[in-house]
């Protein structure tokens, strides 16, 4: 299905809540109700290598807010982080970091990839020795946001879009989880 | 996938007993980018401190090399990305004492307007990052306000925010539009507003000032052996400004001040900007009445050819002097471009700085010293 | 000072020196040998050459060439100083005794060229990863997995 379609902004609860004296009652699925929660309370780990940093950091701030969708707590250690936006062009010598780094982030965790350095090595693509072209030659990414550097609005649709790819579960984590037990 | 990664070699020496070796880096919030420092303590106090460079190396001499003279100038951008238009000015400049074109008189003053907006863009930026890795939060959502109407005049006359493609050889790639003028002036009337919130938030604070002051001392010698410019040097005593050296389009007709101070501590660096920035709304405020009409580029040939020999240019960037060097053998791409980048050595001088000094001060001295990584790694 | 009054200065200190009056700024080449005496004869008076602001080496194929480019605080005048080195057995001494800015740009030049600075205090690698084979910035690198051509 067409996921651009999908991208509608915050939407209701999953699913039909019964007032009943005593508590409630709630009629849904487990996956809808989990798969809400977690995607209004990502929590991105400060990543930002070079130029595309500085619009993470606009869209940070007062005019482009990103703590309205839930991003707000931005944690400096991966052990404590949902999300990483790959922001900046890796080359061969922080690999292994960016590696180690999604290896020590717990489960489920999700890769956004800003900017065209990090889709497919962007401007440095030709002629140079030590760019990797590509942040997927890494780590799995879930969203690819083009541009350089990407607008904050453009940043924040690619959130908007995460975001709608989790309550859908389309997302590499939960194919990869729904493989594994069938 | 998710099992282990292999160990990094391990290539630190192990010190005496009592001492202790921490990383710092390449990922943390406070490096303003990756630089990795591996930093020798004893207790609380430093004895050394060794960078390690290379995380953002670009290989960008390398792959100037096959890029002609209109295609390296936004390279530079990528370079040094908070000073993007004084970065591809300083190649403008340098294509254009090359090859002898004429720059008009309409393209110099809107080069001069723009690249004192970057300054302040900046110094903005770096005035909220700093304070926010001293504890400060608020700081930094007032310095953006400033620097969003900023981008918003960019993003009006150049079409992009951040990376600029907007200075060419021979002038500026499209004409002003007409609002820029009211716009500028709108900005200028806030900023003078507000800059009084700076002060009383930030310069006044007893604590801030209690952690700046005689914090990573750099005298004036050492400021000059270890090749500083830019607001490190002025803020030891030195007097290096490009502009007032060897100045550059219409900065010999503009009047304003060098801003020294002579303490060079991080207090003194950091009153070097906030009154640099000062300075660059007055000489805003002298060119946005008088930006003469007429062309805004000059002739050039569509395919550029520099002849053979060598070039240099030298500009004042918010870091530093920033120079480009290029070895031409005559034909449409250079044969060997070299980037004198200011915080290469603003860098070496963070060890001699630092050693002495408790860990908490690091913060405050690397703060002001506003490295800009891939300017370093190239 | 006058050029001419650097020309018959230099030539009494380092008798092999070139003069090229070209371009913008005098340059001067002189032999790799003497470089160490002429550095710190230039930093003192008449000269005050303090201020070192870009080191670099150009790749002509046959032979290398170092750059320097000085300038005084004090004086403001700038200077332009190259010397041609053998590519097969490149080395040169160091300046860092005299600038201190040279420790991190000879440490780039000897990773990008592979120029030895002798009685350098840390001669290592720098930028590049430390298991990094060959010298990028020379003509004859070759890297058939990362550079892709145009």
């Amino acid at each position: 299905m067409e996921l651009k379609e999908n991208i509608t902004g915050n939407e209701k609860f999953p699913g039909i809540i019964h007032e009943t004296p005593g508590g409630g009652i709630v009629v849904s699925t487990f996956d809808s109700v989990i798969n809400w929660a977690r995607s209004n309370s990502l929590w991105p780990l400060s990543f930002a290598t070079s130029c595309c940093g500085i619009e993470m950091m606009s869209t940070a701030s007062a005019k482009y807010d990103f703590s309205r969708f839930g991003f707000e707590v931005a944690r400096a250690s991966p052990r404590q982080a949902d999300v990483i936006i790959i922001a900046g062009t890796i080359v061969n010598k922080m690999a292994p970091v960016l590696k180690r780094l999604y290896d020590q982030m717990a489960d489920p965790k999700y890769v956004i990839a800003m900017g065209a350095c990090a889709i497919s090595g962007g401007p440095f693509f030709y002629n140079t020795y030590s760019v990797v072209k590509g942040a997927d030659h890494i780590i799995p990414v879930d969203v690819y946001i083009p541009g350089c550097p990407p607008r904050p609005e453009a940043l924040l649709h690619a959130m908007i879009a995460l975001q709608e790819k989790i309550k859908m579960g389309m997302t590499r984590e939960q194919i990869r989880t729904e493989f594994k037990t069938l | 996938m998710y099992n282990q990664t292999e160990v990094i070699k391990d290539t630190t020496e192990l010190g005496p007993e009592g001492e202790l070796v921490i990383n710092m880096g390449p990922q943390h919030p406070a490096t303003h980018g990756v630089l990795h420092l591996v930093v020798t303590l004893n207790g609380e106090t430093i004895k050394k401190i060794e960078p390690h460079l290379g995380y953002i190396h670009r290989s960008i001499e390398k792959m100037c090399e096959s890029l002609t003279y209109r295609q390296f100038i936004y390279v530079t951008s990528r370079m040094d990305y908070l000073s993007s238009h004084i970065n591809n000015t300083a190649c403008a400049l340098l294509v254009e004492k090359g090859m002898q074109i004429e720059v008009p008189e309409r393209a110099q003053y809107i080069r001069v307007i723009l690249n004192e907006l970057t300054r302040i863009a900046s110094h903005e930026l770096w005035l909220g990052a700093m304070a926010m890795d001293l504890g400060a939060f608020t700081p930094f959502f007032y310095a953006f306000r400033e620097r969003e109407m900023i981008t918003d005049i960019m993003e009006d006359t150049c079409g992009a925010r951040l990376t600029m493609n907007y200075i060419v050889p021979g002038g500026v790639m499209y004409d002003i539009h007409p609002e820029f003028q009211t716009k500028v002036k709108a900005f200028i009337k806030q900023f003078k507003e507000k800059v009084t919130e700076y002060e009383d938030l930030v310069t006044n604070n007893i604590i801030f000032q209690s952690r700046t002051k005689g914090v990573g001392v750099l005298s004036r010698e050492d400021a000059i052996s270890f090749g500083c410019t830019g607001p490190v040097a002025r803020a030891s005593g030195v007097s290096c400004d490009i502009r007032k050296i060897a100045p550059y389009d219409v900065y010999n007709k503009v009047e304003f001040d060098e801003v020294i101070e002579t303490a060079g501590d991080s207090f003194a660096r950091y009153m070097v900007r906030i009154k640099e920035m000062n300075q660059s709304i007055r000489i805003i405020e002298q060119l946005i009445d008088s930006i003469p009409e007429g062309e805004f580029v000059g002739k050039t040939k569509n395919v550029l050819k520099l002849p053979k020999g060598e070039f240099y240019q030298r500009v004042e960037t918010a870091r530093g002097e920033f120079g480009v060097y290029i070895v031409s053998e005559g034909g449409t791409t250079p044969h060997r471009i070299k980037f004198r980048s200011p915080g290469f050595s603003n860098l070496s001088a963070l060890s001699h700085m630092a050693e002495g000094s408790k860990i908490g001060d690091l913060m405050a001295t690397m703060g002001t010293l506003d490295l800009v990584i891939p300017d370093i790694d190239r | 000072m006058t050029n001419e009054e650097i020309k018959e200065y230099i030539s009494s200190h380092a008798p092999s020196a070139i003069y090229d009056e070209t371009g913008e700024w005098l340059n001067i080449t002189i032999e790799a040998t003497e470089w160490k005496k002429l550095a710190a004869t230039i930093k003192e008076e008449p000269f005050q050459m303090d201020f070192l602001f870009c080191l670099t080496c150009i790749d002509w194929k046959t032979h290398l060439t170092m750059v320097y480019h000085l300038t005084s605080t004090i004086l403001r005048h700038q200077l332009v100083i190259k010397a041609n080195l053998n590519i097969d057995l490149p080395e040169i001494n160091t300046v860092s005794n005299v600038w201190r800015t040279a420790e991190f740009h000879e440490r780039e030049v000897f990773e990008m060229f592979g120029i030895q600075f002798l009685n350098h205090p840390d001669l290592r690698k720098l930028i590049l990863e430390d298991d990094f084979k060959g010298y990028p910035l020379r003509k004859d690198f070759e890297d058939p997995i990362n550079m892709i051509k145009l």
